[in-house]
């Protein structure tokens, strides 16, 4: 018993003026506080033992914590260097697609050059002969029909001009094909823009494989305008969309060498406030199965070494993040397909 | 003599009017142009009898040249005009279909004009 309550029970006992019963009864309860005081006693003493124990886990654990806090960081550390290089393969493939684009172009250039060029040097031969002509009529004194020789040496040389130039912007949109994106937008023609990539995938296609042809249907609105964009970058999206376009017919026309007529359409229209640009093809279609998958990088349908599989994510990735606007796409299996590039203008 | 040249550049009717502007002046040659295969079909139908030389461009978009050639050969009336090629790919595959579906002759861009002249003028 405590030592209080042993004082108190002992003067209890020794009182005179409390009767025997009360006695009994007031060191009955004293007994009972006593044990209640022991019972207090352990619990606080089991619970101080758990407390050590506790204080000395949480120890462990927080050495633990900090062990692995500094894992965390290694792998941090790692995973950011690894982001850096991911990054950088990134841009290498971008620009690796970029030119094998401009490797499937350089026959279309060519041709495209090679025309204009000879023009320049017909009409430049051309003048030439007429200007001997002129002479000679002036020798004669036949003004009249110097003037009118003139007149066509006006045109000749009228004609030099444009051809030189038609070549002259040939070259420079190459130029800017392979070029790294500024990213700025600027003032765009997209009627141009799309007639050019037209003509340079047809003919590099032309070029590359001489039994392959496809009639180019287009039909452009004439109302868009010029329109800020990133043109390089919008220029490859639908040199992309035509190449795949072409591919498709040209699949198709070997499944169907007879009776089918192989065509590739392209049409931009401005809606409100919107540009579409659309290439549709009446080639092979889009797998049901494949169709979910089509602007993943590094999905392709086509044979192993033939495509990237980059074409259309970075079409993607270009119309969506670079210019706020959509891809849409509809297709038939066997019939066509039609992508649609949306524009906010 | 009439030709008609066939090519989907527009110049190229410039270019010639020009090149044979002392023939056409003398009445020696007369020339008609299409811009397509399509357009070529559609003149020899309404005009089957006149042209009695093609030269023909072959990388059209649409109807080819070879094309061209192969229906004016198997489907033109007795006898058929004469038809010359002209290509920017001067390669064998070209030539050897060219003068399977019947080609009177085969020729590359750039084209000499001067040789062309005496050619037409031998024809004539």
């Amino acid at each position: 018993m405590s030592p209080q309550l042993q004082t108190i029970s002992d003067f209890i006992k020794n009182s005179s003026g409390i009767s025997d019963a009360e006695k009994e009864s007031l060191l009955k309860t004293i007994k009972e506080a006593d044990k209640n005081l022991s019972m207090i006693q352990f619990k606080l003493e089991r619970i101080e033992k758990d407390r050590n124990t506790l204080s000395v886990m949480l120890q462990e654990s927080i050495e633990d914590l900090q062990k692995k806090s500094l894992v965390i960081e290694d792998a941090n550390k790692a995973l950011t260097q690894t982001l850096e290089e991911l990054k950088a393969t990134q841009a290498q493939l971008i620009q690796s697609e970029k030119m094998a684009s401009l490797g499937e172009l350089t026959a279309g250039i060519a041709h495209e050059i090679q025309n204009p060029l000879n023009f320049v040097n017909n009409f430049s031969e051309v003048s030439n002969e007429l200007l001997d002509e002129m002479t000679e009529q002036l020798e004669k004194g036949n003004t009249n029909e110097a003037k009118a020789i003139a007149n066509e040496v006006k045109m000749s040389l009228e004609k030099i001009n444009l051809h030189g130039k038609r070549a002259d912007g040939i070259v420079k949109s190459m130029l800017q094909h392979s070029r790294t994106s500024n990213n700025k937008k600027e003032p765009t023609d997209i009627n141009v823009l799309a007639d050019e990539y037209l003509r340079l995938a047809y003919h590099g296609l032309r070029a590359k494989d001489k039994s392959f042809n496809a009639a180019l249907k287009t039909d452009y609105d004439e109302n868009i305008g010029l329109i800020k964009i990133i043109s390089q970058d919008i220029g490859r999206v639908i040199l992309n969309l035509i190449t795949n376009a072409f591919y498709a017919v040209m699949e198709k026309k070997k499944l169907h060498p007879v009776g089918y007529e192989p065509t590739v359409t392209v049409s931009t229209k401005k809606i409100d406030n919107k540009v579409i640009v659309e290439v549709k093809d009446n080639g092979t279609g889009i797998s049901q199965k494949a169709i979910d998958k089509i602007f993943q990088p590094f999905f392709t349908t086509k044979p192993t070494g033939q495509g990237t599989g980059l074409g259309l994510s970075l079409s993607y990735d270009i119309v969506t993040k670079g210019h706020g606007g959509e891809i849409k796409v509809e297709t038939k299996e066997g019939e066509s397909t039609g992508f649609s590039v949306i524009l906010p203008v | 003599m009439k030709i008609l040249v066939v090519d989907d550049e527009k110049d190229v009717q410039v270019l010639f009017e020009q090149r044979f502007r002392k023939e056409i002046r003398n009445k020696e040659m007369e020339f008609a142009f299409a811009y397509s295969g399509e357009d070529a079909l559609k003149y020899l139908n309404d005009l089957s009898h006149e042209a009695v030389l093609i030269l023909s461009d072959i990388n059209m978009p649409g109807m080819s040249g070879l094309e061209l050639l192969r229906h004016i050969k198997e489907k033109h009336k007795l006898p058929p005009p004469m038809v010359m090629m002209i290509t920017a790919y001067g390669d064998a595959e070209n030539y050897n279909t060219a003068m399977k579906l019947g080609a009177d002759d085969f020729l590359t861009k750039p084209l000499e004009f001067s040789l062309l002249k005496e050619k037409l003028k031998a024809i004539h």
